[in-house]
């Protein structure tokens, strides 16, 4: 029994336990939860550190893979593995897990039952992204919806303009109702992708290794019609357009930590999704790349547009997130091993970007109690540190090299350019709206003269400077030097293009 | 007819059911002799002897063999003896459930659970019917213990409606029932499963009159499942019961309506699956349509719930729809799956309404204040209702789905999968509720022993079975392979 063989096992269960472990602890000791919390994410960072650096970028394919027997019936096994892609994930989904935890040292209002949650939560998201097994990716994937109702109906935030007004119950249903019709879509595709595969039906499995290699006895009018089911199934939790309303009204609304994860790291899920169940319906999902692609230049442009007509602070930082998740879908359109490449890349940097926005998004609001641009003024002068690290945001946003927003968004533009060169073209325009909000959103909220009101505020906490400062440094890590990211992501992107004509 | 001399060979396979009618006498006998305040003595001997009658039965589960009895009217084999565990054990949940309810709102309960357990009889038979009319008696039994027990809040003027409502449908049905069965008799000369499933087979045999009085069967045992359109008695008749029994007439009476298809269907009717299979997939898909879209209008907690466990009855004709070796295992696993979320959900709700006497939605408002375990229970059992994943239902809806999709009824399925979303809006309601809004009165609502234990380990059941349902997946494929071996 040897860690890299219980590696992924690990990985899920201990944030998994962690949450059930919670129920226990007393209610009112809320420095010892927050502690709990604290080093059961630090360990689950650890351990994606270790299969980070323990995955071996030369061979490429599954590493670390386990295997339990489940409802051997049915052909579902727990069978875990990462390749390259997962492992990039898996990091991700490590950083903005502890660093979320780090930064929600305030949540006073039952603070056992919200980590307890929190930590069901990023369970759920681990094991989707180390899941062999289509039913427990499944599974998984589901389980990292169940907590959110409660995690952003109780401890979320409802915005109120006026003329405007959006309750945190009303964020927390249309999230929920949204990412469930999305999975619902997913099931009938995945109950037909079993039920059509095998003969005789009791060698059945749902092992994308088995689905995978069944893909020639689908038909080609099967694939094309199954496929669209995973693609906007999937689609709806990765804010793919139009069905993305529901991510700025759930993001704003949810807590600190809870939009980190969610924006972070559960959008990811659905574009990880996409491109895991494109390998089991190849040839009908190379069909349907260009309507993805169209849709990816409509989030990228819609998205950034709409990021610049909003009042809301957060409202901004969630519909950037909506344009920058177009990115992904154009690169994964591709179908070029750049192009793909960089998608993934694109998720990993835009997790980690969205994940320090909405952290200091919240600290702002933590303070001020406010997110309304047009009263938020000069706050540097009083918020230094919380200023700096959102330019840092910001600059990585609009794709300034140096920061990984830029090595990603490069390599999806070379992708577009070599399949769809006129979207691609749209695709800048996109980074160029970027570029006009954030920067005025700089210059606005963090600039120029101090309102009078905002006199007596307070830096970030250390540990919520900490939990910043991690979060900045990855993004400054995978500008300066991406190599290693990039050849991780590629050796897998390789064997995942294999099927595909055009690569 | 000569009458054969095993008549009485193999009489020790009966000896759950006699238990069990020993057992209700007893009861009622106690109940005449114990002083009223010491009323306690009447649950625990309930529990006591079911617990007795249990080991027994598991015991008779581990031999394999199937037995007949009676000229094969009864047939006794894992299939019978595992529904006989499965309500064995809902017998003691539900007696464990009525003790505070029935203290605090009843005043006869030397009936209650004399006559709980007679009904337990009856489902344990239906189980192991193999014959039209033996099915009939044992439905009547069934049947007529809940007429009484649904009227047994005598106070409440609602509980003496939805008694009379129940009667009358509930007989209305069974004319329907019998009348069926006697057109099926008329046409075929038989009434034994065995004997219908041999003619069906042969050349012409469904002639008008036959398929009248198929539709005649159907009807009537859509009546007793509540099955659209002859649900209408539901709703009333859950409002009105008390609580406890209301728990038991959405778990049990479904449980053995299903127990009984699932012989009749499988062993009579297979082979001329394709004449009605698709008349069911339609009733399966208004079912669950009907319910579950009623059930987002609901106020009241029990009629949600009832209304809920219609659009619950949809999925369950979704396996008979699909009837293969694969749907009769989902059956009775979701059957499972939702017997324990059910009763969870109903022990909650009980435990709420003993303090309190309310049961409106609005009135659950800030329980996860006032008691976090109730509210926590109740939460897990609406996930898992909703076929949300870590609990029951989602491997149980899976699987049924699984089933029906292997069957080319993937549109049945897809049709299941959007009902299951509608749901999951009318139980995040209810979580609401408890969850995020602020309660009137803050006061906390106290659980007893007995109650929380139970609470308990309904919810664990409920995760249990949701996170490795491997061991209860083989028992019941033993159980399902006596009446539908995998081909």
């Amino acid at each position: 029994m040897t860690l890299e063989n219980w590696a992924l096992f690990l990985l899920i269960a201990i944030p998994f336990s962690g949450g059930i472990a919670l129920v226990f602890f007393p209610s009112g000791s809320r420095t010892l939860i927050h502690r709990f919390a604290v080093s059961v994410s630090a360990l689950s960072f650890l351990l994606t550190l270790y299969i980070f650096f323990n995955y071996d970028r030369s061979q490429g394919g599954f590493q670390f893979a386990m295997e339990i027997e489940w409802l051997p019936l049915l052909g579902i096994s727990y069978t875990l593995g990462v390749d390259g892609i997962s492992v990039a994930m898996v990091l991700l989904t490590g950083i903005v897990f502890m660093t979320g935890v780090l930064v929600s040292k305030n949540i006073t209002h039952r603070p056992k039952d919200f980590f307890a949650l929190y930590l069901l939560l990023v369970a759920g998201v681990f094991g989707v992204f180390v899941s062999q097994d289509l039913f427990f990716f499944f599974f998984f994937y589901e389980l990292a919806v169940v907590p959110m109702y409660l995690l952003i109906g109780v401890w979320g935030s409802t915005t109120d303009f006026g003329t405007f007004f959006r309750s945190k119950e009303y964020g927390a249903m249309k999230l929920m109702l949204y990412l469930v019709a999305g999975s619902v879509l997913v099931w009938i595709a995945i109950l037909a992708v079993y039920a059509q595969a095998p003969t005789p039906l009791q060698d059945a499995s749902f092992l994308f290794s088995f689905l995978e290699a069944a893909h020639s006895r689908y038909s080609i009018d099967f694939q094309r019609f199954i496929f669209p089911m995973f693609m906007v199934g999937f689609g709806i939790l990765a804010g793919l357009w139009p069905f993305h309303t529901w991510s700025p009204d759930g993001h704003v609304a949810a807590p600190t930590a809870v939009s980190m994860v969610h924006a972070g790291v559960l959008m990811k899920l659905g574009a990880y999704g996409i491109i895991r169940t494109m390998s089991i319906l190849p040839e009908g999902a190379e069909d349907w790349m260009f309507p993805l692609v169209l849709l990816g230049t409509a989030n990228v442009v819609y998205g950034a547009i709409s990021a610049m007509a909003q009042k809301d602070l957060k409202y901004v930082v969630g519909y950037s997130s909506v344009s920058h998740m177009g990115y992904v879908f154009m690169g994964i359109a591709t179908l070029d091993h750049l192009g793909v490449g960089g998608a993934v890349l694109q998720m990993f940097s835009h997790g980690i970007m969205t994940a320090l926005f909405f952290a200091l998004v919240g600290f702002i609001y933590d303070r001020t109690h406010i997110r309304d641009i047009s009263i938020l003024q000069g706050l540097a002068k009083r918020m230094g540190v919380t200023a700096s690290f959102f330019a840092v945001a910001g600059l990585t946003s609009l794709g300034l090299p140096g920061l990984s927003g830029f090595v990603a968004e490069v390599l999806v533009f070379i992708g577009l350019f070599r399949t769809y060169p006129l979207l691609g073209a749209l695709g800048i325009v996109g980074a160029a709206i970027t570029a006009i909000y954030i920067l005025r959103l700089l210059a606005k909220v963090f600039f120029g003269p101090l309102d009078k009101q905002w006199q007596k505020l307070s830096d970030a906490a250390p540990l919520e400077g900490t939990a910043a400062a991690i979060l900045v440094l990855t993004l400054l890590l995978v500008g300066v030097y991406p190599t290693y990211l990039i050849t991780l992501i590629d050796s897998s992107v390789k064997i995942f293009l294999t099927p595909f004509g055009g690569a | 007819m000569d009458i054969p001399d095993n008549l009485t060979a193999n009489l020790h396979l009966l000896w759950p059911e006699f238990l069990v009618a020993g057992l209700a006498f007893i009861v009622l006998t106690v109940d005449f002799l114990v002083p009223s305040h010491r009323k306690i003595t009447l649950p625990t001997i309930s529990i006591a002897g079911l617990v007795g009658v249990l080991a027994f039965s598991l015991i008779l589960l581990g031999d394999k063999e199937a037995t007949p009895l009676y000229q094969g009217i009864l047939l006794i084999d894992r299939f019978s003896l595992l529904f006989t565990v499965f309500f064995l054990i809902l017998g003691i949940l539900i007696v464990l459930a009525s003790v505070d309810y029935v203290n605090q709102y009843l005043h006869h309960p030397g009936e209650y659970y004399g006559i709980l357990l007679f009904s337990l009889l009856g489902m344990m038979l239906m189980a192991a019917s193999n014959e039209l009319l033996t099915a009939y008696i044992s439905l009547e039994l069934l049947s007529f213990g809940l007429y009484v027990m649904v009227a047994m809040g005598r106070d409440d003027p609602k509980s003496n409606e939805a008694g009379v409502k129940y009667i009358l449908l509930g007989a209305f049905s069974s004319a329907l029932l019998l009348y069926g069965i006697s057109l099926v008799y008329g046409v075929l000369g038989t009434t034994t499963f065995a004997g219908i499933s041999e003619r069906l087979a042969g050349p012409g045999a469904a002639t008008p009159d036959l398929l009248l009085g198929l539709a005649l069967i159907v009807a009537g045992l859509g009546f007793k499942v509540a099955a659209v359109p002859f649900h209408m008695w539901a709703p009333d008749v859950y409002e009105g019961a008390p609580l406890p029994v209301t728990a038991y007439l959405a778990v049990g009476s479904k449980a053995a309506a299903f127990a009984l298809v699932l012989r009749l269907f499988s062993t009579a009717f297979i082979q001329s699956i394709g004449e009605w299979q698709l008349l069911i997939a339609i009733l399966a898909a208004v079912t669950m349509t009907l319910g579950n879209v009623v059930a987002l209008a609901q106020e009241n907690i029990k009629r949600l719930l009832a209304y809920s466990s219609i659009g619950q009855v949809g999925y369950l004709l979704v396996g008979i729809a699909a009837l293969s070796a694969a749907s009769s295992n989902a059956i009775i696993l979701h059957l499972v799956g939702y017997g324990l979320a059910n009763l969870a959900a109903f022990v909650g709700v009980i435990s709420f309404y003993n303090i309190t006497g309310k049961d409106n939605v609005r009135d659950f408002a800030g329980l996860a204040d006032r008691n976090p375990f109730i509210a926590m229970a109740m939460t897990v059992s609406l996930f898992s209702l909703a076929g949300l994943p870590f609990f029951a239902g989602f491997i149980t809806k899976f699987y049924l789905f699984i089933a029906a999709a292997e069957q080319d009824l993937l549109w049945l399925a897809g049709i299941a999968m959007v009902n299951s979303l509608i749901s999951l809006y009318y139980y995040l309601l209810i979580i609401r509720q408890m969850y995020i809004q602020k309660p009137e009165d803050s006061s906390r609502i106290p659980l007893s022993r007995v109650t929380g234990s139970l609470l308990g380990t309904l919810v664990v059941g409920t995760i249990a079975v949701g996170i490795y349902p491997g061991p209860l997946v083989d028992l019941i494929e033993t159980a399902t392979a006596v009446i539908l071996p995998i081909d």
